[in-house]
């Protein structure tokens, strides 16, 4: 077998592109959501950092910002909170 | 010192990725790019985290990641340094990273030669004590106790010491962490990035499908973990042991939380008699007193 040499002479390999959402809206698992009373929330970025779905964003005055597209509604955003100020309720109510 | 919000706002753990709700290997990802940055190359052994993934020809990972077979991380990544090394990329860090399963017995042969051989890059086990991809058999990083679907009845040995075992092979930094404690863990990363040589992290992260345990709980249960003891936060830095804060308080007994607190809120520990529960908690005291010895030594291995 000859040693391929540039790029062009390397075989084909499977590739997968970043994209958010690999995995579909994966806010349709969510059986509870997350709300967030902005009045008690002391913007200390916890909830942001805990998320372990990247589902928090951190807006410019570090207040955060729920994707609800893709939020699996775990709660540990609600569980951390130091102010209690993110409530989880059933998603039909 | 380092703050949550000095981390970047950048996300390389995109969302709508496919890991369980409440996902603690998940939130080490995540801290493992805030720390990092994405100048790394990854090398994936089959883990919950190739699932994590999602399905081909997509995927949430926004760096360079390898997947590779179960028991190669260590000689992948020792490739993958050798070749950054020849094209004189030496800016970029490679990480290898991989559950329990695939670190402490199928990837520990790979694992040990890269270490011998000084191999350039971190090596991080990710702990959530199972075989999880698969469903939740039992691994040699499984504790005493604890029910998988291999011990139905409850595990009957104990947790391997795998940071010891890679302290034991005279790499320059060995450490453990908890994503309960975030700064703690991305100090760490960044520290190891710094050194030339094999780093080893073990990471512990709680798993709500097989801990069971509500999904909200994994960070709780990870900062129980390490308030009872049963998970030191600790460096080996040239073969010296330092504990870290909170653990560096917890020599002393009577700062602990009783392991009950920590068992009795997973569910995988439910069947334990309270025999069962004086005995770990006699093994965590022993440990401790271990620690307390090896603080004093120049050298504890
Ligand atoms: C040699 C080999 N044996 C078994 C498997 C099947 N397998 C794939 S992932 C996995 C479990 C991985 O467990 P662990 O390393 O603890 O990571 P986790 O899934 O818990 O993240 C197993 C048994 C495999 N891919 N290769
Ligand atoms: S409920 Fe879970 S997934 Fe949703 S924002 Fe909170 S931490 Fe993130
Ligand atoms: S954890 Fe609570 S207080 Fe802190 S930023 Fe989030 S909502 Fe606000
Ligand atoms: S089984 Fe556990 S470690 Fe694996 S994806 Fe689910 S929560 Fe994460």
């Amino acid at each position: 077998m000859k040693i391929p040499k540039t790029l062009k002479e390397m075989p084909l390999t499977p590739l997968s592109l970043p994209t958010i959402g690999s995995m579909g809206k994966t806010g349709t698992w969510r059986t509870f959501r997350p709300i967030i009373d902005y009045s008690k929330c002391t913007k200390c970025t916890l909830c942001w950092i805990y998320c372990p779905d990247a589902a928090i964003t951190r807006r410019d005055d570090d207040s955060p910002e729920i994707d609800y597209e893709y939020c699996k509604g775990c709660g540990i955003c609600a569980n951390e909170c130091p102010v209690k100020a993110i409530a989880m309720k059933r998603e039909e109510e | 010192m380092v703050t949550i919000k000095d981390l970047p706002k950048e996300e390389y753990l995109l969302k709508g990725h496919a890991a369980c709700a409440g996902c603690g290997p998940s939130i080490a990802l995540r801290l493992l790019f805030k720390a990092l940055g994405n100048k790394v190359i990854m090398v994936v052994p089959a883990c919950c985290t190739t699932v994590i993934q999602g399905p081909y020809p997509l995927t949430c990972f926004a760096v360079p990641l390898q997947n590779m077979l179960f028991e190669a991380t260590g000689a992948t990544a020792s490739g993958i340094v050798a070749a950054l090394r020849i094209k004189g990329l030496e800016d970029i860090t490679v990480v290898g990273w991989a559950g329990d399963g695939g670190t402490v017995d199928i990837g520990i042969q790979a694992l040990s030669g890269a270490a011998e051989r000084g191999t350039n890059f971190i090596y991080i086990c990710y702990d959530n004590e199972a075989y999880g991809n698969t469903g939740l058999q039992r691994s040699g990083a499984t504790p005493y106790g604890a029910w998988t679907t291999t011990t139905p009845k409850g595990k009957k040995e104990r947790k391997k010491d795998m940071p010891f075992i890679m302290a034991a092979h005279r790499i320059p930094y060995v450490a453990t962490a908890c994503p309960s404690y975030p700064i703690d863990l991305i100090n760490k990363l960044r520290k190891a990035r710094e050194i030339k040589g094999t780093k080893y992290i073990h990471i512990l992260t709680p798993c709500p499908t097989g801990w069971r345990y509500d999904t909200s709980k994994t960070i709780e249960i990870g900062r129980l973990a390490v308030q009872t003891g049963v998970w030191a936060l600790y460096e080996i830095e040239n073969g010296r042991f330092k504990l870290n804060p909170p653990s560096d308080r917890l020599v002393d007994k009577t700062k602990r939380k009783p392991v009950k607190e920590y068992l009795s809120m997973q569910e995988r520990f439910r069947h334990l008699t309270d025999a069962d529960i004086e005995k770990i908690q006699k093994w965590v005291d022993e440990d401790w007193e271990f620690y307390r010895t090896l603080t004093t030594l120049e050298r504890c291995i």
